[in-house]
């Protein structure tokens, strides 16, 4: 396929809540550094427990989850996660904190200088669109859903992370700010190279955004290609889904 | 009104005194309940496994009658004892419901995707209780605290009665007194304490609400709360140090001037004395003598019999106080001589309904109890040689159950019509103030009750100045030296102090 080295690798994996039907049935993926892979699905085909395996809140019940070559099994959870940025589709910002003190969170988990955090907050603040000297000091209700998001975003990426995480960011915004928060977004991830697992329900965001689709359907990972290829899939489940969801714009 | 502005003025210097123990009390305990509080309650909201019986405990604890929790706590060692540690553990019991309660609401309330962003992010379980589920939780926290510095303003209120001070004492001593604006000029302050202090908590709730104050504000406000702590308890403390003989005394005017003659013979002969008066009822007493924490009160030999040893009363008064004697000195205590009267159960009516229906004698009764209602104290109605000896002594029986009510609210309850026939002291000043007529006792059924100081005999030995002291009081008091006396206080609203001064100045 390619040379780059996967960062993200789901070597047959199940998964299921105790007592409950399986959630994963031996899914098999890479995710190659620097690429978006994107995934799709009904709600409940699993697509939100993928992520949660890749920065060990959950385990497998069988096969392996690697992250930079290496068993989630033998990752410490800590560690791991303060390598993974992870934007929620409702953001999580912490109401009692500032903006800047939300962005410079994870940088003073790793104890970072204040100085360094300082000047690495204003950064990010600029990079994703919201100038520090009107946006630092202010709380999260005094912004709007799509600033909010921003600020999400920038906090993920506050420690420079290898490997994003992003369920449903944009779900929550108008078509407008939709739009000019996806283009700056691109714009960020190909500055910083970072791999991002995104989670949309929304093809046409898949499509706009992804180096790779991955489509699950009850469980199961049914294709995971380039956009390209899994737009001309003959198979008849992924056809269905293709075309049950709202076409391509 | 007047009357209040004039005692408070006369009374300035004791009036800050019993703010400062009060709010010393709020305080201390508030802030050990926090203590306790909010990790109890970190620990149930994460288990709720621990959590569900912790909250059942401290409701339950919640229930218990505050008196009843003074009085369970007072024989214990180290918690319990006559004064402000009692109190405090009381207090703070009381303090901790409110607090873990909103500690566990305030944390399970939190918004999920907050949480999962906090673990999401790398943060350990303790960074995100100290730095997300606390702050979160702290406005509720805050309420809580509230809560529970409120309430304890006006249960210490009722720490007065086992003598931690506060302004339960003007109450409880009104209360005895009968004396209504002594009662209002410890519950108007204490009111108004409880305002202040929930207008100040509120603030704080609300600042918090509005935005997380800065460390620093927080460091400052925490600095400032210190102080005041500290400026506030140290005086109310001081001079307890150096007090050699504790003299205590029940809750009643009587006691409470028995107890200033013989703290004031001690002073007389030398000795310092610390005073635990107005502490309760019988049992208290009893307890706190046998505890240690006090050296000395006066008790009567029929309560001492009945209902301190459960024993029937001879009703030769020699052989009384002999029954007591040796009872006492089984315990460690020495029952000193005689004071001179016997403050024997006296039945009441009053007097209009004694000259209508010629009553004269506790016989005549019959003739009435289809219509009236008895009132008698807690302890009367329980005692064997109370209300249920009685009726059987007398074959009565009345129409309408005995209500129950405070000792000292007795005789008002009387002349105010709420009851027809009570049992008070034979010694009550309010007898011939209030238009009362004794009814003789001609069957005898109520036993001798004469005064006798119960001393411990350990500090009997220790301090030669108690046996000078109560030799001189022995047999130096006279039923009629007592209603005088009484009369001065309960009627003339003159200060004990000056009343037993007066006493022993022309004794």
């Amino acid at each position: 396929m390619t040379s780059v080295p996967s960062i993200v690798q789901f070597d047959r994996v199940s998964f299921a809540y105790p007592a409950r039907a399986p959630v994963l049935q031996c899914v098999s993926f890479d995710v190659p550094k620097g690429d978006l892979l994107a995934l799709v699905g009904r709600s409940g085909a699993g697509k939100s427990t993928i992520l949660k395996l890749v920065n060990r809140l959950l385990l497998p019940q069988s096969g392996r989850v690697e992250v930079e070559g290496r068993d989630t099994r033998e990752w410490s959870g800590i560690p791991l996660r303060r390598r993974i940025g992870y934007v929620l589709q409702d953001v999580g910002l912490f109401p009692h904190m500032t903006v800047a003190e939300n962005v410079g969170l994870v940088p003073r988990l790793e104890k970072w200088d204040p100085a360094r955090t300082r000047t690495r907050v204003r950064t990010l603040l600029d990079l994703v669109g919201l100038p520090a000297d009107a946006y630092a000091a202010r709380r999260p209700h005094e912004l709007s859903g799509g600033q909010r998001q921003r600020v999400g975003v920038a906090r993920a990426l506050a420690v420079d992370p290898p490997i994003m995480l992003m369920d449903e960011p944009f779900g929550a915004l108008d078509p407008i700010t939709r739009v000019e928060i996806r283009r700056e977004f691109t714009r960020i991830r190909r500055e910083l190279g970072t791999t991002v697992l995104l989670v949309t329900h929304d093809l046409s965001e898949a499509f706009a955004l992804a180096t790779r689709i991955g489509v699950l359907d009850d469980g199961e990972l049914i294709v995971c290609d380039a956009p390209e290829v899994v737009a001309a899939s003959r198979d008849p489940r992924v056809r269905k889904f293709l075309d049950t969801v709202t076409p391509l714009p | 009104m007047t009357a209040l502005l004039q005692f408070w003025s006369s009374h300035l210097g004791e009036l800050l005194q019993l703010v400062r123990q009060h709010l010393m009390l709020v305080i201390v305990s508030t802030g050990v309940a926090t203590a306790i509080g909010l990790p109890a309650g970190i620990l149930a909201a994460r288990r709720p496994v621990i959590g569900r019986p912790l909250l059942a405990i401290a409701n339950v604890a919640q229930t218990i009658p505050s008196l009843a929790l003074f009085g369970f706590l007072l024989p214990l060692p180290f918690i319990g004892g006559v004064g402000p540690r009692t109190a405090l553990v009381t207090l703070t019991l009381y303090a901790l419901l409110p607090i873990v309660r909103t500690t566990v609401a305030g944390l399970r309330s939190l918004d999920r995707a907050v949480l999962d962003a906090g673990v999401a992010m790398g943060m350990t379980a303790s960074q995100l209780l100290l730095m997300v589920e606390l702050p979160l939780a702290l406005p509720s926290i805050v309420a809580g605290v509230r809560v529970a510095a409120v309430v304890g303003v006006g249960t210490a209120t009722i720490a007065a009665a086992i003598g931690a001070g506060g302004l339960g004492e003007y109450i409880f001593r009104g209360l005895s007194m009968v004396d209504t604006t002594m009662i209002l000029a410890g519950a108007v302050p204490a009111a108004v304490l409880a305002l202040i202090v929930d207008g100040a908590l509120a603030a704080l709730e609300g600042v918090m609400r509005a935005e997380r104050p800065r460390p620093r504000t927080l460091a400052a406000a925490g600095l400032g709360a210190l102080v005041v702590v500290v400026a506030l308890v140290s005086p109310a403390f001081a001079g307890r140090g150096g007090a050699v003989v504790t003299v205590g005394s029940k809750n009643f005017t009587e006691q409470i001037i028995l107890g200033e003659i013989v703290a004031q013979a001690i002073e007389a002969e030398g000795g310092a004395v610390n005073r635990k008066l107005n502490l309760g009822g019988t049992f208290i007493c009893d307890r706190a003598v046998r505890s240690g924490d006090i050296d000395v009160y006066v008790e009567y030999t029929g309560t001492a019999v009945t209902a301190v040893f459960h024993d029937t009363v001879p009703h030769d008064p020699v052989a009384a106080l002999d029954l007591a004697r040796r009872r006492y000195a089984a315990a460690g205590l020495t029952a000193g001589d005689r004071l001179g009267f016997d403050n024997t159960f006296a039945i009441l009516v009053r007097g209009t309904d004694a000259r209508a229906h010629g009553l004269r004698s506790i016989d005549d009764l019959s003739r009435v109890q289809t219509d009236w209602t008895p009132g008698f104290g807690y302890e009367f109605l329980q005692r064997a040689d109370g209300y249920p000896g009685l009726v059987k002594t007398y074959g009565l029986s009345f129409a309408h159950a005995p209500r129950a009510m405070e000792l000292s609210l007795i005789y008002k309850a009387l002349a105010s019509r709420q009851v027809d026939v009570i049992a008070g002291d034979a010694t009550s000043a309010l007898i011939d103030a209030l238009d009362l007529v004794r009814l003789d006792d001609t069957r005898r059924y109520f036993p001798p009750y004469d005064a006798v100081p119960v001393v411990r005999t350990a500090a009997l030995l220790q301090h030669p100045i108690i046996s000078r002291a109560l030799r001189r009081l022995a047999g130096a008091i006279s039923e009629k030296d007592m209603r005088a006396m009484n009369r001065a206080v309960d009627v003339d609203h003159a200060d004990p102090r000056l009343v037993a001064k007066r006493f022993l100045a022309d004794h």
